[in-house]
């Protein structure tokens, strides 16, 4: 092997750490993400996890890991497939191969001690896999990792991964001065003795991998390493809650649900840091209901969930519209319908969202489409909730939600906090509806207003919130709130259009797509293709412009992550068939005929897969 | 009403509260209906404790019962059916001060709201809770509540309620945190009223189980107490529902019961006839869960800046 080789410079590359849970891929993954973006390396880190709680050791179903994409650009999504994998058995191997995470020629550094292993069937399952993913291309590397660890620890089982992150950082050119200060951080509370051992184990797989790997990369940076800008790095939950704590919100008011309860975690930990409580209620509905109550009487809340929680929260969600309570319900999408896909990735409850509840319910819908709008758009949302009396519902999915990525730190504002609240006396004969006939606005009394009392009832109502069943009140009760929303939409700016105003196709997207839609778009634009492409974040009210927009493209292709029936299925016409969902909205507030392009396969779309069929529809 | 002291000095507050400060849309329950008596009381209390309407919120559901905010001159929140509780909670999670009143019902607490009742129990939150119990589902007209008796017939049980009722004493002695449990009859406004002013007074959760009449869908059952005192058991105790001396011929069955004594309260509530009248249980030292979620209420903004400074930094690269 050529020890002095010199490093290949590349623009970027796809990383993965696979093992049995508890291996401790998560945290060499993580570690290997923080070392390369504090060098100044564009970083998106997401965690690979298994299907199954306590799955059998060495078996498909347990591949549990991080996916690590580093660049000298900023990246925004999960990417292709891998470049290089490290795994700690050969089995988890094969659900990885199953969603297409790996290409001919990704090479794998695989732990070799199964060939060791007193039991037989072992060996004969280690070989046949090692030779079946060599005829499928991928290029097998067979690492001696356990007994390497062996040398400087009884227990590798516990240290492995810091020895996999000692050859990652060789393979990839990192500052080793960094690497022990976050392994140091990373063990602190372990104590001494812990540190000097992993710090072995580190140096180790560093000096195996100069050795014995001929792989030696050198990516350039993006930005000044340390650079004076500062940034943080968090997952969308975490930037959901430090959302929640900088918009000042009182209380965030949750049932435990996956994917989304992690902001909750996160915000448990250190909430009282800025004087607020996290209730963890008895059941969804009794999670937004206490919210309701708590807002109503003027302090700000939020609750926290995914697409079964927002389900069971829509009666509540309606009373809030109809009683006019501002509110902000973070929705962390998962697939459905249904259980579904607990920890995976759909864009499925945007007509949830949109139009869950019996009745008409207008209310806003926004949707983050970066870790960074996960936290600015929960302070935008508060702010929208209480200006507009109303809930707000923000989407965000399990892809940003686990995805890690640096950012630029925010820098927190006293105007971002809520305002005290207002316990003046309330004017006189001023009604606790006192709509404004243009806007549909009014102002709400707060409980303490002395001369506010009202009732607020869920029942149909005039604007003394007196309960009225005649046509007339409920009529005009439906067009007042209704016309909060034109009110907002008139203050929204058209979607910036990325590439040009003109073309054959362009892309319309929302969410979590947001970087891998560009990403390909950028490819096409550069092959000289005339392909451009919006991203929404107003759902509810939808950004103005978009017919004029559209109307200068041939053609005009939602891609989303939630079904759509395919043009060509079986028994599909255009009569019967069923469109994604921001196509079907596009499609009746624009009457253009938007088409659109999805799946749900549970996983956030790679670039490769949306540049494969823009290409595929410009050649027809 | 000046507070005419023993002293004859008067204390003349700067804001004075009559009943009719108190007092909503007038109540448009049948002529007849417990609830009338129920909402009384509650407005007496209201005036008799001066409490700032501004300051004070009637939350209900959705039922007969849950019409009385409407009726009400305070702040007032009627909700969702079954959902009093959370909402209520809500409001007092982070403005304690806030004087709350729930108004809920047999089919409104005990059915559709049942998980919230129980967990309200646990979270032991300061406020005043009336469950209008007329075993029937009044508003919708007659349908079998979760107290309706074996055997009456309503219209979703024409034959006959086919389910042995829920007893709500016995399951609300039956939770943790619980501290403070009565019942009464709306039909004693004195009883009525000692009973909701020992609860309004008690600092937690309150629960009244108000045996009421319904003179529409459910009038044998309580003009069968009414006729027959015999069929109710007064609880008497000094710690207990305060009743005046010439009350008591009303009542034949009486029992001595110490409200901190949790197994005799279980052993009475156990037995539904004679049905028990007066305070079953009652522990003042269990902590209000508002004394943890209103913590860091009143953070001022540099505090909360320096919070999510020291957050964002955690984080950092």
């Amino acid at each position: 092997m050529s020890k002095t080789k010199q490093a290949v410079r590349i623009d970027e590359h796809i990383i993965e750490i696979v093992s049995d849970s508890g291996e401790g891929a998560q945290k060499a993954g993580q570690t290997f993400g923080t070392i390369s973006a504090k060098m100044g390396n564009g970083v998106w880190t997401v965690e690979i996890i298994p299907a199954e709680i306590k799955p059998p050791a060495r078996s498909p179903a347990g591949a549990s890991g991080i996916r690590i994409r580093l660049g000298s650009h900023y990246i925004t999504n999960m990417g292709n497939a891998a470049d290089i994998v490290v795994a700690l058995n050969e089995q988890v191997l094969y659900s990885r191969i199953a969603t297409h995470a790996y290409k001919r020629g990704t090479v794998v550094l695989l732990e070799n001690k199964w060939l060791t292993d007193p039991n037989p069937e072992i060996i004969k399952q280690y070989q046949s896999a090692v030779a079946e993913f060599r005829e499928n291309g991928l290029v097998v590397l067979e690492v001696p990792m356990e007994v390497e660890c062996l040398k400087l620890t009884p227990r590798p089982r516990l240290g492995k991964n810091m020895f996999v992150l000692g050859m990652l950082n060789h393979i990839y050119s990192r500052d080793m001065e960094k690497a022990y200060r976050e392994v140091a951080f990373t063990f602190q509370r372990k104590g001494q003795k812990v540190i000097d051992l992993n710090h072995k184990l580190l140096q180790a797989g560093y000096d195996f991998a100069k050795e014995n790997i001929d792989y030696h990369y050198d990516i350039p940076l993006w930005r000044e390493p340390d650079s004076k800008d500062p940034l943080i790095v968090t997952n969308g939950n975490q930037a959901m809650g430090l959302g929640v704590m900088a918009s000042g919100m009182d209380l965030v008011s949750m049932y435990p649900i996956t994917p989304a309860t992690s902001a909750s975690h996160y915000l448990a930990d250190v909430y009282h840091q800025v004087g607020g409580f996290v209730h963890q209620a008895e059941d969804e509905i009794a999670a937004v209901g206490f919210a309701i109550g708590s807002s109503y009487a003027g302090k700000t809340a939020c609750t926290i969930t995914s697409g079964p929680g927002l389900a069971l929260k829509t009666e509540f969600i309606a009373l809030a519209v109809m009683a006019e309570i501002p509110l902000v319900i973070g929705v962390v999408q998962r697939g459905g319908p249904s259980t579904g896909l607990p920890t995976k990735v759909e864009q499925g409850d945007l007509l949830a969202s949109l139009y869950g509840e019996p009745g008409d319910a207008p209310k806003i819908v926004i949707a983050a489409s970066t870790i960074e709008e996960c936290f600015h758009f929960v302070i935008m949302a508060r702010k929208l909730a209480e200006t507009f009396r109303t809930p707000v519902i923000l989407l965000t999915d399990a892809n940003l939600g686990t995805g890690v990525q640096p950012y630029p730190r925010p820098d927190a504002k006293a105007e971002w906090l809520a305002a005290p609240i207002d316990q003046s006396p309330w004017e006189k004969d001023v009604p606790p509806f006192d709509w404004n006939e243009e806007t549909g606005l009014s102002s709400r009394p707060i409980v303490g207003q002395p001369g506010g009392e009202f009732v607020l009832t869920g029942l149909a109502h005039t604007k003394q919130s007196k309960v009225a069943y005649d046509r007339d009140s409920n009529q005009r009760g439906c067009n007042m709130r209704s016309r909060k929303l034109a009110a907002l939409y008139g203050t929204l700016k058209a979607p910036e259009i990325h590439g040009e105003s003109e073309g054959d196709i362009l892309v319309v997207g929302w969410g979590s797509t947001l970087g891998a839609i560009e990403e390909a778009v950028d490819q096409l634009q550069n092959e000289g293709h005339k392909v451009s492409s919006i991203h929404l974040r107003f759902l509810s009210p939808l950004e103005p412009g978009l017919k004029e927009i559209f109307s200068k493209f041939k053609n005009i292709l939602t891609i989303e992550i939630n079904y759509s029936d395919e043009a060509d299925a079986p028994l599909i016409t255009s009569g019967n068939r069923r469109y994604t969902q921001l196509a079907m909205i596009l499609r009746a507030q624009t009457l253009v005929d938007v088409d659109c392009w999805s799946n749900v396969h549970g996983q956030p779309i790679q670039p490769g897969l949306i540049y494969d069929e823009l290409i595929r529809r410009l050649k027809n | 009403m000046f507070g005419l002291k023993a002293d004859w000095s008067v204390d003349i507050k700067e804001r004075y509260f009559a009943l009719g400060d108190y007092a909503g849309g007038e109540a448009r329950w049948c002529p007849g209906c417990g609830d009338h008596a129920v909402l009384t009381v509650v407005q007496r209390i209201c005036r008799d404790n001066q409490l700032p309407p501004e300051m004070t919120v009637a939350v209900s559901g959705i039922g007969c019962s849950s019409r009385l905010p409407h009726y009400m001159g305070t702040y007032g929140f009627h909700g969702l059916h079954g959902r009093a509780l959370p909402v209520a909670c809500g409001i007092k999670s982070r403005r304690p001060e806030l004087d709350v009143w729930v108004a809920t019902g047999d089919g409104d607490c005990y059915s559709i709201g049942a998980g919230h009742w129980l967990h309200a129990v646990r979270y032991n939150m300061n406020m005043t809770v009336l469950v209008f119990d007329n075993n029937i589902y009044g508003l919708t007209k007659k349908q079998t509540s979760p107290t309706t008796p074996l055997g009456f017939k309503s219209n979703t049980h024409p034959q006959g309620a086919i389910l042995a009722p829920l007893n709500p004493l016995t399951a609300t002695l039956g939770i943790s945190n619980v501290s403070f449990l009565a019942q009464t009859v709306d039909w004693n406004p004195a009883h009525l009223y000692a009973t909701i002013k020992a609860a309004h007074a008690h600092k937690g959760f309150s629960l009244v189980n108000i045996i009421q009449r319904c003179p529409v869908f459910s009038e044998q059952l309580s003009k069968d107490l009414q006729d027959n005192p015999s069929k109710l058991l007064l609880l008497t105790h000094e710690n207990g529902i305060p009743i005046e001396e010439k009350l008591l011929r009303f009542f034949p069955n009486t029992q001595e019961h110490d409200p901190s004594n949790m197994s005799e309260a279980y052993d009475i509530a156990t037995n539904l006839s004679p049905a028990p009248i007066g305070l079953l249980y009652h522990d003042p030292e269990v902590p209000c869960y508002e004394e943890l979620s209103s913590m860091g209420n009143n953070m001022g903004v540099e505090d909360k800046l320096a919070g999510i400074n020291a957050a964002l930094d955690q984080f950092a690269v």
